[in-house]
């Protein structure tokens, strides 16, 4: 969980992912196409993998990846990160975390 | 099964040990000769396959026994053979009224139904020794069944070779003949009510389709599971379409009669969790059969032509939505406008991902060993890789549900920043863009063709 929330914590926007994970690309689109350049972390390449996708699921990311942070919260999973794109309130989060300017 | 040469002694028919079975001596048979050699191998498909269906020429039916042989020609060898452990089947077959005949069948190794070891006479005269001298007058057997007549030519046959033995066995081949007979008959009748009763239920499947009603239509599990759950969602969302027209009408109705806003905003609520439904509906439907949604084959050919990931797209509905929404107020042109924006790049972004999919599902299916290597080696890799292609193809699912949940949140959000009666109006006009596609599609598949 430390590790999770360190990571978290280095950019305005995080992202953790899997390598094979296509709704993972999804998510990572959207960012790019916002003009947000998210840090990615791929849970399957990373040695304490495991944990920190255990610490993801008990912060009731399901499932565990794609896991979006922004300014240091968890905002949620890829259905929680859409909804909240539609209503505008994705973006209006990027701006104030620094994300992005408009 | 053996083929026998009918020219040569038998010598290892089963059953029988150490004696040998002189019955296809064609030379023996007198009168009978060529026309009655009897082919050991229609025999024994006579007796593996249901020949009493077509063995009813005539009145009289013979069931006759392997390897029975009542009495010979006097220039054989005349033996008794006791039908023990050797399975046989009884098999009947027309004969020509008045001709007696002792009759040598083979074992085909089964028995059936018929199954008694036992060789019934042809003619109602059973009895062997009044007919001895009128053999050679009614051989004139030839109806094209092959049937052995074992030494019946018999002008020497008398009475002297007719022990007690032989009577009580053709006694008894006569009863079991008998036997056979009557369970044949009720074995049919079985069969008859069987079919009749077979036909009833297809009749009645039929009609309880045509009504709608589901029904599994194979026994196959695994084939039906999948056949479940596409035909479940089909008639689910037809009920949903019917509930749906209904709901509209209402609306309708209300908007036309100028109702009030409080009554409109009822029947809205109620169309927007209707919509909900559908969308629930899929969500179970997607788990059950992914490719089914996918496919869109639960839509009409037009509506299909729209088709997006299992269904419409937020972003062109909305675009069809404002030029009818008219007048907007400046805050709700923006906030439609945004919408508009956002759903696209979501439904951009989910592309993206089913893009993804499809590459990485193509890599998974193309790479390894297409030939090289070791054959353990081969299927090794051919094992991995479709276990990794089988979880790709299990996100599917995930990749549909995100673009329903892209559409309900698209609808939701649009009712947020309309009025109540600007609602109404947008829900009365998707509807009808949606009709109009499924009646252009009726029109389509009803056009006359050259």
């Amino acid at each position: 969980m430390d590790r999770v929330r360190d990571l978290a914590s280095t950019r305005a926007a995080v992202i953790f992912t899997k390598s094979s994970c296509c709704m993972c690309h999804s998510i990572k689109t959207l960012f790019y196409e916002l003009g947000a350049s998210p840090a990615i972390h791929e849970l399957d390449r990373d040695a304490s993998g495991r944990e920190m996708e255990w610490a993801l699921r008990g912060l009731g990311c399901n499932p565990s990846v794609p896991a979006v942070f922004i300014g240091g919260k968890y905002v949620g999973s890829a259905k929680d990160v859409l909804s909240l794109h539609l209503d505008g309130s994705l973006k209006q989060m990027l701006i104030d975390a620094k994300a992005i300017w408009f | 099964m053996p083929s026998f040469d009918p020219h040569l002694p038998i010598s290892n028919a089963p059953g029988i040990e150490g004696s040998r079975i002189h019955a296809y001596r064609v030379s023996d048979f007198g009168p009978f000769e060529q026309s009655v050699a009897f082919r050991l191998e229609d025999a024994i498909d006579l007796s593996t396959s249901t020949v009493f269906n077509s063995a009813k020429a005539s009145g009289q039916a013979v069931s006759f026994d392997p390897l029975h042989i009542a009495t010979f020609d006097k220039s054989t060898t005349s033996f008794n053979i006791n039908p023990p452990a050797a399975q046989v089947e009884s098999q009947r077959l027309p004969l020509e009224k008045n001709q007696q005949l002792n009759l040598v069948s083979i074992s085909s190794g089964n028995t059936e139904n018929w199954g008694e070891s036992n060789m019934a006479d042809a003619s109602p005269r059973t009895d062997i020794s009044t007919d001895a001298d009128t053999d050679d007058k009614n051989l004139g057997f030839d109806r094209g069944l092959s049937i052995v007549v074992a030494a019946s030519d018999s002008s020497d046959r008398s009475k002297d070779k007719l022990d007690q033995k032989t009577l009580r066995r053709l006694a008894q081949n006569r009863e079991a003949a008998r036997k056979s007979r009557l369970r044949k008959k009720a074995y049919v009748q079985q069969l008859e009510s069987s079919r009749l009763k077979l036909t009833q239920l297809e009749q009645e499947l039929q009609r309880a389709r045509q009504q709608g009603i589901f029904i599994s239509s194979s026994g196959d599990q695994a084939h039906s599971m999948s056949g479940n759950g596409a035909m479940a969602f089909d008639v689910e969302y037809a009920r949903w379409l019917e509930e749906q027209n209904r709901q509209i009408n209402e609306l309708r109705s209300a908007v036309n009669s100028h109702a009030s806003d409080a009554e409109l905003h009822i029947i809205i609520d109620g169309i927007m969790a209707h919509y909900d439904e559908i969308f629930r509906l899929k969500s179970n439907a997607a788990k059950a059969d992914v490719f089914h949604l996918l496919s869109g084959m639960w839509k009409t050919p037009a509506e299909r032509c729209f088709l997006w990931l299992g269904g419409f797209r937020s972003s062109e509905l909305l675009k069809l939505l404002v030029n009818q929404l008219e007048p907007l107020t400046e805050q709700q042109l923006v906030g439609i406008g945004n919408l508009q924006q956002s759903s696209q790049q979501a439904e951009d972004a989910l592309s993206q991902g089913m893009e993804a999919l499809q590459q990485s599902l193509a890599e998974t299916l193309s790479s390894g060993s297409l030939g090289s290597s070791s054959s353990s080696g081969n299927v090794a890799n051919y094992m991995g890789q479709m276990a990794m292609a089988m979880g790709k193809l299990g996100t599917l699912e995930g990749f549909i549900r995100q673009a329903d949940n892209l559409r309900q949140q698209t609808l939701q959000q649009m009712h947020r920043i309309l009025t109540t009666r600007q609602s109404g109006r947008a829900l009365l006009a998707i509807h009808d863009y949606f009709s109009r596609l499924r009646a252009l599609s009726s029109l389509w598949l009803a056009r006359p063709r050259e």
